[in-house]
């Protein structure tokens, strides 16, 4: 694995463009096609290209097991919390109309959280699945 | 059929090609990478029918996601098939040949392909097309529908993906866990 020159120093130009364009699906999702789900999936995909060329170690120290579990639950609590916000300023649950004083600002907000979370957690659950995955293999092995 | 463009075509035999290769193949180390061209074609054949959406999620989770966890999981395994039993049984074979007659029978009765009189374009697409402007202000429908009119399910979506790493943790990282805990017991013993 770790005697792939090429492959490794291609991707250490494209894993940072890769994780720049899951910013991009991530925020620009209002606008164009893409949203949560695409930009978690190709941050993840970024992180799991990172481990298999450069090895389950280095993948470890630099993405903590212990961070991603955390981020895991914390896209799901930031989905739930502008739910419960949404409630806290008297509207429905996930109804972010209330979240600001125009409406239109309040869905903007309100969609913006939700899709990071949606990101978040399916971010941190494709690197975690695929570390586990990788990680049994070696304990095994 | 004839209504169809040609691409659409190209891309339905090729699935089908491929789908039928999947399944005569025995090493599966192969037909994991071909599971992979079948989600791109996929993704292809979204994108001819103006589902971009749809499109990108189907090229990054079935091409990309799907491929490495599967062939992760033959790292694992082994990556040849090996059968239980190839005898020939008539039975199974009935009872597939009939669901599968019955699922094209049902065909029949679906509205033709971009037919606009179909019943899903009267339902609630019309009010989402009309209002998602002047309710929600943004430009791209699909995620006005997923995040704010459909805020509920994709809540549910999120949480089934977190549900999905629990298991996951449940069933392979506990062993990493146990794993964790012998090493240090002995070790401490030994003084370190």
């Amino acid at each position: 694995m770790t005697s792939h020159v090429i492959l490794r120093v291609l991707l250490k130009l494209l894993i940072p463009v890769i994780m720049l364009f899951a910013l991009y699906v991530q925020f620009h999702g209002d606008y164009g096609p893409g949203g949560g789900f695409q930009a978690g999936v190709i941050f993840g995909a970024g992180m799991i290209l990172y481990a298999l060329i450069f090895g389950l170690e280095p993948a470890l120290r630099v993405f903590s097991p212990n961070v991603l579990r955390t981020l895991v639950a914390a896209g799901v609590m930031l989905y739930g919390g502008v739910g419960v916000a949404t409630i806290l300023f008297g509207g429905n649950f996930l109804d972010y109309d209330v979240l600001a004083h125009d409406p239109h600002h309040g869905q903007h907000l309100g969609i913006l959280l939700v899709e990071l979370g949606v990101g978040l957690t399916v971010a941190a659950v494709m690197a975690t699945i695929f570390f586990t995955f990788a990680g049994r293999g070696r304990t095994d092995a | 059929m004839s209504d169809l463009p040609g691409i659409h075509l190209v891309l339905f035999t090729f699935l089908a090609v491929i789908a039928i290769a999947v399944i005569r193949l025995k090493d599966l180390f192969a037909a994991v990478m071909l599971m992979g061209i079948f989600s791109l074609l996929s993704a292809s054949l979204f994108t001819v029918m103006d589902a971009v959406d749809v499109a990108f999620t189907e090229a990054a989770v079935g091409a990309g996601i799907s491929t490495i966890l599967m062939l992760a999981t033959l790292a694992l395994t082994d990556s040849e098939e090996h059968p239980a039993h190839n005898r020939f049984r008539v039975v199974p074979l009935l009872a597939v040949l009939a669901t599968g007659g019955a699922l094209v029978y049902a065909t029949f009765d679906m509205p033709r392909y971009g037919d606009p009189s179909a019943p899903i374009h009267h339902y609630v697409a019309p009010h989402y097309l009309e209002h998602t402007d002047d309710d929600i202000g943004v430009p791209n429908i699909v995620t006005a529908v997923l995040a704010s009119y459909r805020g509920y399910d994709t809540w549910g979506e999120t949480t089934v993906i977190l549900t999905a790493c629990v298991g996951v943790l449940l069933l392979l990282g506990g062993h990493a866990v146990v794993e964790r805990f012998r090493r240090t017991t002995p070790g401490q013993e030994d003084g370190e």
